[in-house]
C-alpha cells in the first residue's frame, strides 16, 4: 500500500442555494497522478480552492501529510509543499518571465517572509540558473527576458507550470493545464508532466481533454453536481455508463 | 562573498553624486542656484524617493505621507529645544519617530488594499493634522507652530556654552547649517537616500514588492505572507518622509501643522507620478520640477507680468496679463493641476516615459537616415 499524500474527507460547500460540493471524499496516493473530470460547473475548481485555502468548506477537512489544511492561509499551505496552476493563469504580468520564475524560488528558499533588501537579484546565480533551466523545460527560454503579460494564454499556463515546478512541491494541483494550448504544446506539456511523474511528484489534475487525462492518469474521480459519482482506474471509468450519462454524450469518453 | 558593486551601479551612483554636488553650478542659469531653493529641491527629492519605494514598488497609494513629514519636523525641533542644536540627533529622532508612526498607521491601513487603503491613510493623516491643532498643542504649539525660544533647556549644549541673548542656529559640530553648508548637508543625505533606494530596487526584496504590485493573490499561493512585506515598505517610506521633515527643520527650525495637511500628501503623489512612479530617477525629477516651478511661478504677480510682456502693444499686453495672471502667484496650483492632467492623460508613465519615447524616436530617425544614406550610396 502507498502512503496517502492528500486526504479529503466529507467536504461540503454551498454558495447561496447552490450545493457546489457535497460530501466529497478523496485519497491521493504518493507518486500518483489523480485526475478529476466532470462537466462544467461540477465543482472541480471549487474542490481545489478548498485545498489551497481560497475557500473555507462548510463541512469536512483536508489533511496533507498529517497536517490539517482547512483554516490555513494560502501561503502556509504553499510552504507545506502544495503548489497550484489556476484555471485562469495567475502570473506576474508586469515582470519578465525569468523574474516570474525566480520569485517562487525565493519563496521556497527563504520562507514566507525574509528581509533581504541589500542583496542583489543579479547575484543570485543559483536561482537564476535553475529558473532558466525550468523555463527551458517548458519551452519558454527564448522569451525569458520578455514581459509575462504579453504571452498567449497557453504560454501563460506553461509559465505558471514553471513557477510551480521550481518549488519542487510535494503535491502539484493542476486546473486544466492544457486549456488554450495548441495540439503541439499540449503534447509537449504531457511529456513534461510524465517526466515530473517519473521523478515521483504527486499530482491532481483537472482536465476536459480526455487525451490528456488518459495519457497521464493513474486514477480518475468523476465529479458531477458536487458529488463523486464514479471512481477508479482509467479503464474502469472509460467504460462506465454513469460517466457517459453525466457528460450527456457531450464529450467522447 | 558576492561582488558588492557592479560597474553599472558604480556609474549610476557616480553620475548621480556629481550631478547633485554640482547642482549650484548647473541650476544657476535657471535662476535656481541659491541655497534656499537647492535645499528644498534636495529635501523634497528625498520625500519623493521614499514615497516611490511604497507606491512605485508595491502600488499601494498612500494619501497620508505628509503626516510623517510633519512628525519628522516636530521631532527635530524638539531635539533642538531639549538637547542640542546639532542636526545629527535631530535628523535621527525625526526619522525614527516617523518610522514608529508609520508602523502604527501602516499596521492598521494595510488591512485593506486599493482605494480603501488610500482612504485609511488619508484619514490618519487628517487626524494627526487636527490633533496637532487641538489636543496636542502642548507638543505642537498649535497654530503658532513649534519654535525655538531662549528658555529652551538644550541640556547638551548647556554643558559647553552659556545661553546667548539671540536664538542659536542649527549646526553640525560648529558648522552653521545656513547657506551652502546647509545645502551640502541635505545633498549628502539625498545621495545616501538614493543609494539605499537603488539597493532596494535591485534586491530580491524589491522584486518581491514588484510582484505584489503585479499580482498579490499569486504571491499568497506562491508561499509569501505579503502583509509584512508591505508593512516594511510602508515603514521605510515613512522614514524617508520623516527624514525629509527633519531636514526641513534643519534649514528652518520651525514646525507647523500645515506641513501635515492633505495637500502636502497630495503633492508628493503628484511629484512621483509626474516624474514616473516605479523608476529610480523619475520621482526626483518630479519633485525638482514642482518645487522649482512653484518657486518661479508663485513669485510672479501682475506687475512682473506687465514687465515681461512690456514689448507688446498695450492692448495685447493687457490681454496677455489677463490670461496668464490666474496661473501664477497664488494661482500656481492651477498650473500644477493642468500640468498633472496633461501628464496623466498623455504620458501616464510621467517624464521618464517621455524621455524613453523621445530616445527611441531619435534612435529610429538615426537608423532611418543611415539606411537612406546607404541606399543613396
Ligand atoms: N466563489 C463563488 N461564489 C459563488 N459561486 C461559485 C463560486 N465559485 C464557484 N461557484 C459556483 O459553483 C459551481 C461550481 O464551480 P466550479 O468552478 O468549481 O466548477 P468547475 O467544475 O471547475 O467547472 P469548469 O469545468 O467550468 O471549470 C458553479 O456553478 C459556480 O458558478
Ligand atoms: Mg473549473
Amino acid at each position: 500500500m502507498n502512503d496517502i499524500v492528500l486526504n479529503v474527507s466529507n467536504i461540503g460547500k454551498h454558495f447561496g442555494g447552490l450545493q457546489a460540493l457535497e460530501n466529497v471524499n478523496l485519497q491521493i496516493e504518493a507518486g500518483k497522478t489523480h485526475a478529476i473530470i466532470g462537466p462544467n460547473g461540477a465543482g472541480k475548481s471549487t474542490l481545489l480552492n478548498v485545498c489551497v485555502g481560497r475557500i473555507k468548506p462548510d463541512t469536512g477537512s483536508v489533511k496533507f501529510l498529517g497536517d490539517n489544511l482547512t483554516g490555513r492561509k494560502p501561503h502556509e499551505i504553499n510552504q507545506l509543499g502544495v503548489a497550484r496552476v489556476f484555471q485562469t493563469p495567475e502570473i506576474f504580468p508586469e515582470l519578465t518571465l525569468l523574474r516570474n520564475v525566480m520569485v517562487p524560488a525565493f519563496a521556497k528558499r527563504e520562507g514566507a517572509f525574509k528581509l533581504n533588501a541589500f542583496r542583489k537579484v543579479d547575484n543570485e546565480a543559483e536561482v537564476r540558473d535553475e529558473a532558466e533551466h525550468i523555463l527551458e523545460d517548458v519551452g519558454l527560454k527564448e522569451q525569458m527576458n520578455g514581459l509575462a503579460g504579453s504571452l498567449s494564454r497557453g504560454d501563460k499556463r506553461r509559465l505558471e507550470l514553471a513557477m510551480c515546478l521550481i518549488q519542487h512541491p510535494k503535491l502539484l494541483l493542476l486546473d486544466e493545464p492544457t486549456a488554450g494550448m495548441s495540439r503541439h504544446d499540449t503534447n509537449r506539456t504531457i511529456d513534461l508532466l510524465r517526466l515530473i511523474k517519473e521523478r515521483g511528484m504527486t499530482k491532481v489534475i483537472i482536465e476536459h481533454d480526455m487525451h490528456v487525462v488518459f495519457s497521464l492518469a493513474d486514477h480518475i474521480s468523476v465529479l458531477a453536481q458536487g458529488q463523486i459519482i464514479v471512481e477508479g482506474s482509467p479503464d474502469m471509468v472509460r467504460g462506465n455508463a454513469r460517466v457517459q450519462e453525466a457528460y450527456l454524450g457531450g464529450a467522447h469518453v | 562573498m558576492a561582488q558588492l558593486w557592479h560597474r553599472n551601479d558604480l556609474l549610476l551612483m557616480g553620475v548621480f553624486t556629481l550631478a547633485v554636488l554640482a547642482m549650484p553650478l548647473w541650476l544657476a542659469p535657471f535662476g535656481a542656484g541659491y541655497p534656499d531653493l537647492l535645499q528644498k529641491l534636495a529635501i523634497y527629492g528625498i520625500f519623493a524617493i521614499g514615497f516611490n519605494i511604497l507606491f512605485g514598488l508595491t502600488g499601494y497609494l498612500s494619501f497620508g505621507h505628509a503626516a510623517f513629514l510633519g512628525v519628522g519636523s516636530y521631532a527635530a525641533v524638539w531635539s533642538f529645544k531639549l538637547f542640542t542644536m546639532n542636526v545629527l540627533p535631530a535628523v535621527l529622532f525625526g526619522t525614527l519617530l516617523a518610522g514608529v508612526f508609520a508602523a502604527l498607521i501602516g499596521f492598521i491601513s494595510l488591512r485593506r488594499s486599493g482605494i480603501y487603503f488610500s482612504i485609511l491613510t488619508l484619514a490618519f493623516a487628517q487626524m494627526s493634522y487636527n490633533l496637532a491643532y487641538s489636543v496636542l498643542t502642548p507638543i505642537t504649539n498649535g497654530e503658532t507652530g513649534l519654535q525655538l525660544t531662549q528658555s529652551d533647556p538644550r541640556i547638551i549644549d548647556r554643558l559647553y556654552v552659556e545661553a546667548t541673548s539671540g536664538l542659536p542656529s542649527t549646526e553640525l559640530f560648529g558648522l552653521k547649517m545656513s547657506g551652502y553648508p546647509g545645502f551640502y548637508f541635505c545633498a549628502a543625505i539625498l545621495i545616501i537616500a538614493f543609494f539605499f533606494s537603488v539597493r532596494i530596487f535591485n534586491s530580491p526584496f524589491g522584486v518581491k514588492l514588484l510582484a505584489i504590485k503585479s499580482n498579490q493573490t499569486r504571491m499568497g499561493y506562491t508561499g509569501y505572507n505579503t502583509r509584512p512585506y508591505l508593512l516594511v515598505a510602508f515603514v521605510i517610506s515613512g522614514m524617508y518622509a520623516g527624514l525629509a521633515g527633519s531636514l526641513l527643520a534643519v534649514t528652518d527650525p520651525l514646525a507647523g501643522a500645515e506641513r501635515m495637511q492633505w495637500t502636502a500628501s497630495g503633492e508628493v503623489v503628484l511629484m512621483t507620478i509626474l516624474g514616473g512612479a516605479g523608476t529610480l530617477i523619475g520621482p526626483l525629477l518630479g519633485a525638482g520640477l514642482i518645487k522649482y516651478f512653484e518657486n518661479v511661478f508663485s513669485a510672479y504677480n501682475e506687475a512682473v507680468l506687465h514687465q515681461i510682456f512690456a514689448m507688446l502693444p498695450d492692448w495685447l499686453q493687457s490681454a496677455m496679463v489677463f490670461v496668464v495672471n490666474p496661473f501664477v502667484g497664488e494661482g500656481w496650483h492651477l498650473t500644477l493641476g493642468a500640468l498633472f492632467v496633461l501628464i496623466v492623460i498623455f504620458l501616464p508613465g510621467g517624464i521618464m516615459e517621455g524621455i524613453r519615447r523621445l530616445s527611441s524616436l531619435v534612435r529610429r530617425i538615426i537608423a532611418r537616415s543611415r539606411r537612406d544614406g546607404l541606399q543613396a550610396a
